[in-house]
């Protein structure tokens, strides 16, 4: 007991001072004055210079939206929020259409740079050596979205060639507005949920990804979305279309200032996977969590959704919530296709006064579709962390397998974790299993640690990063030594 | 009454009647329901058992005179004369009303247990929610009669039979008993409810409400068989509330009803009391069956398990919610939960949810759900020793079932049970084979 008791107390000790991802930016900004109406789309509209159908979209959207009510069925509470008191669009202002690196403002690509991001072609992940007589990595493109707008594409010329395009979301409205058109709002209907019908009025920016047919996109793609200004809300929108036979791996990251201020962040992600094609997404998500009080944070509710519509495709979820203040995220899998796959691979961890309810659905409309759950939930100090996911097997779903396994790590005594699953089965063939857990890190796990001579922190790294190992592993290797990272900081104290 | 919240349903179905509601407790439970509604799909803990069955009807009160020979022909069908049963003392409801003459004397209950009626000096204790749960409001404005039994503190009481037949009567009819069941330290009881009726009259709505509540040290196990008229519904809550070192151990089997709902609340409420919710529900046709549990842990160092398992046929449809929440104060919770499903038809439907809300770190709770068909390699087994297939099916289905009735501890509570079952077993597949 006595171990446990200090790991608690070293978790308690947690403060501000370990999200050093806190730093804000100063550089000069374009703000649209504060609040929502009809107004503030057109002018988002006319800002990001676009079609009339999206406009008429948008606004189609922010009408259902007025009608809806915002859901209360998540475990987590927060004050009622003040919807018309958030700028719906901040950019950084610019110099029309960076067409480089070079134009962008070196201010910003110092706080990309103090993020670790390689912005910079050349640039590899820092620590990632590459071993002598093999062949050198393959490098990340990436996509930086600052407040509303994107900023920055790396490697486009490298991905034009392979046919990819890989551009921020307004780019793509403006050079393929067929296929966004064809796309968009296919997978999360711009009605779909309170959030998701805000996002679709007032969505400013975010990636659009086109895999065409038979290509497996040569580099990994990432996004690295970062809040900077203050009272504004960002609603990023990405939309990852691949089609037959193709493949693409793509990571989203995410950082913000440290404000006593709640800010809110209802992005929209939409996957689409055509037959054989197969989609890997993978998230490590640390907004700014608030402070050791509560105080603050990122408000994170989130509509993630891919539909899995051709034969044999793959949807893979990935993901590590260690930040905000509030999650509130389902990425789930809609199993269309003939012997079509989705996957959820979860950890998510909670500590000091942030609450997260998290978790997936696996909607099994085609036969002999497979879908596999493994979340992995930790609470610490005075949070609480929820799991939340449906499997629904329909009557046509024949042979349709699913498995799931939740499992939650309580350490102190003053947190919560709650497992809350769904399961419809309306097919007799259809099989479906699940198990959940809940337990702390046993006494006998600690004393085999420590007997063996490891400290207090390390047996207690080594225990969690077993318990999510699972899930760890499924991460691409740059974004799994970031994970780790984080959840030592997450859990400092009680992680070496 | 008009008032209602967006997501509760009309409570036309029974609106006269709960207008000429006076006392202080049932006007206030009818205020409630009034400010509700009854629960409709956007209430969570309705969202898979829908009450539209009530909608479309004026359930009236139950007709007080009843044919004696057709309620002895009901009480025969699930309490064989000449039968062990048959000996038990037993309390025997009809229409929601005490049936002196089908039920034992007073004088014939073992030392230390004694009984009355609802009726006489209704008592409605202060275990129930009404302000939560609407039908126990719906019960508290409307109960009429009902069992009020306790044993006295280290009685062994053995089996006590709580019967409720419903039988024809002119016109829809609603009745909501309420019992109570108390036990002292260290007293033991078995309870067997057994609710019937007669098939072929009108649509019925059962809305019984039992509170249990145990001392410290006592032992309750509740055996219910449910095996209500094709048309009735049957909708009953449990609210049982165990002190320190008690033990409340229940089974339900479900056979019978249209639309039927099982829902405990079970509050364990000193160290070291444990809590068994387990049950069966065997469906057919397009009958609902619904378990729901929600397991308070209140107390360290105690333990609550819960086995449910459904087979559905024809177009069924099972629903199992089991919440186990655990309190701070809760160290050392060991809970467990499983809960299974066959599915014999293309067209039956399982919905699944069980919930763990744990506040306390030093606890072992786990909960599991397999959904699925019969096992091809186990059917192939039998068949290639030459058992027919729907000999070999049902052989698979009966084991399937009675690994959960063997969780009832009660022999001759068990053996009911396993009776009830294999008749519900034998007549659905001698339907099947009909149908063939």
């Amino acid at each position: 007991m006595p171990a446990i008791t200090e790991t608690r107390e070293q978790v308690e000790k947690l403060g501000q001072s370990s999200y050093k991802w806190g730093f804000e930016t100063d550089i000069e900004m374009d703000v649209a004055p504060k609040g929502l109406n009809e107004d503030t789309i057109r002018l988002i509209s006319a800002r990001k210079e676009e079609p009339d159908w999206l406009l008429e979209w948008r606004l189609a959207a922010f009408r259902v939206w007025q009608t809806m009510t915002e859901p209360t069925w998540a475990k987590v509470t927060y004050p009622p929020i003040d919807y018309q008191d958030v700028h719906y669009y901040a950019a950084p202002r610019k110099k029309p259409g960076p067409k480089s690196l070079d134009e962008v403002d070196p201010e910003l690509l110092r706080t990309y740079e103090k993020l670790g991001i390689p912005l910079h072609e050349q640039a590899l992940l820092a620590g990632v050596e590459v071993p002598e007589g093999e062949e050198a990595r393959l490098p990340v493109a990436v996509d930086a979205v600052f407040d509303s707008v994107s900023v920055a594409t790396t490697f486009r010329k490298t991905l034009a060639e392979a046919g990819v395009i890989f551009c921020p979301i307004s780019e793509a409205v403006r050079d393929h507005p067929d296929l966004v058109r064809k796309y968009l709002g296919s997978v999360v209907p711009a009605g779909d949920n309170f959030y998701a019908a805000l996002n679709a009025a007032v969505f400013t920016d975010g990636s659009f990804v086109f895999i065409p047919k038979g290509v497996r996109c040569p580099m990994e793609l990432s996004t690295y979305f970062r809040i900077n200004a203050r009272n504004t809300g960002q609603f990023e929108r990405t939309l990852i279309v691949v089609e037959d036979g193709a493949s693409v791996s793509y990571l989203e990251g995410c950082t913000a200032p440290m404000r006593d201020e709640n800010q809110l962040h209802a992005a929209v992600v939409e996957l689409v996977a055509m037959e054989n094609a197969s989609i890997k997404y993978s998230t490590v998500q640390n907004w700014y969590p608030g402070d050791e009080n509560g105080l603050g944070g990122i408000y994170n509710f989130v509509t993630k959704r891919g539909a899995c519509r051709g034969a044999k495709s793959k949807i893979s979820w990935t993901q590590v919530e260690t930040g905000s203040a509030i999650t509130w995220k389902y990425p789930s899998c809609i199993l269309q296709g003939e012997g079509s796959v989705g996957e959820f691979y979860s950890v998510a961890v909670t500590n000091n006064y942030q609450q997260a309810d998290t978790g997936t659905k696996m909607i099994h409309i085609g036969k002999n579709t497979r879908s596999t759950i493994i979340a992995k939930t930790i609470s610490a100090g005075h949070s609480d962390s929820t799991y939340r996911g449906l499997v629904r097997m329909l009557p046509k779903a024949s042979n349709a397998r699913n498995f799931t396994q939740c499992d939650s790590l309580l350490i102190g005594d003053r947190c919560g974790a709650h497992t809350v699953p769904y399961i419809e089965n309306r097919n007799m063939s259809a099989r479906i299993e699940h198990e959940a857990t809940t337990s702390k890190i046993s006494e006998d796990q600690m004393f085999y640690c420590r007997q063996r001579g490891l400290s207090q922190e390390d047996a207690v790294g080594l225990i969690v990063n077993g318990f999510c190992k699972d899930v760890l592993k499924e991460l691409p290797m740059e974004f799994a030594v970031e994970a780790q990272k984080l959840l030592q900081i997450s859990l400092e104290g009680s992680v070496g | 009454m008009n008032a209602l919240a967006p997501s509760g349903r009309s409570l036309a179905p029974f609106e006269a009647r709960l207008s000429g509601v006076h006392d202080v407790e049932r006007k206030s439970a009818a205020g409630d329901l009034a400010r509700t509604g009854l629960p409709g799909p956007r209430v969570e803990a309705w969202h898979y058992t829908n009450l539209r069955a009530l909608s479309g009807h004026v359930f009236a009160e139950s007709d007080v005179l009843f044919d004696e020979k057709e309620a002895r022909a009901v009480l025969a069908s699930v309490i064989p004369e000449g039968s062990i049963f048959e000996k038990l003392p037993r309390l025997v409801l009809v229409n929601g009303r005490i049936a002196p003459g089908l039920s034992s004397s007073t004088a014939s209950l073992p030392e230390g247990v004694s009984w009355s009626s609802f009726a006489s000096a209704p008592d409605f204790g202060t275990q129930t929610s009404p302000q939560r749960d609407p039908l126990v409001a719906l019960n508290t404005a409307l109960a009429s009669d009902g069992m009020q039994l306790s044993v006295a503190t280290g009685v062994k009481a053995g089996q006590v039979l709580l019967v409720s037949l419903a039988l024809s009567s002119s016109g829809v009819v609603s009745f909501h008993p309420r019992h109570n069941v108390a036990l002292a330290p260290e007293a033991s009881l078995t309870l067997i409810e057994i609710s019937a009726g007669n098939d072929g009259q009108e649509l019925y709505f059962h809305n019984p409400v039992l509170t249990c509540s145990l001392a410290e040290g006592a032992h309750l196990e509740h055996v219910k068989l449910q095996q209500e008229a094709g048309n009735a519904i049957h909708l009953a809550t449990v609210y049982a509330d165990i002190a320190g070192h008690a033990t409340y151990e229940s089974f339900t089997l479900t056979l019978g009803s249209a639309l039927a709902r099982h829902e405990v609340h079970a509050s364990l409420a000193g160290a070291h009391a444990a809590v068994h919710v387990n049950g069966a529900q065997l469906l057919g046709n397009t009958q609902v069956g619904d378990i729901t549990s929600v397991i308070t842990h209140s107390a360290p160092d105690c333990i609550s398990r819960q086995t449910v398992r459904n087979v559905l046929t024809d177009r069924s449809r099972a629903v199992f919610q089991g919440k186990v929440l655990v309190e701070r104060v809760a160290q050392k919770t060991d809970g467990y939960q499983m809960n299974q499903a066959l599915l014999l038809s293309p067209t039956a439907e399982i919905d699944a949810k069980p919930e763990l809300e744990i506040y306390a770190d030093d606890v072992r709770c786990s909960h599991g759900a397999t959904v699925g068909a019969l096992d091809e390699e186990q059917l192939f087994y039998l068949r290639s020793r030459g058992i027919a297939g729907a000999q070999a099916r049902q052989m698979l289905v009966e084991a399937f079932l009675i690994e959960a009735t063997d969780l009832v501890r009660d022999e001759v509570a068990r053996t009911l049970l396993d009776g009830a079952l294999a008749d519900a077993l034998l007549n659905r597949i001698t339907a099947e084979e009909r149908g063939s």
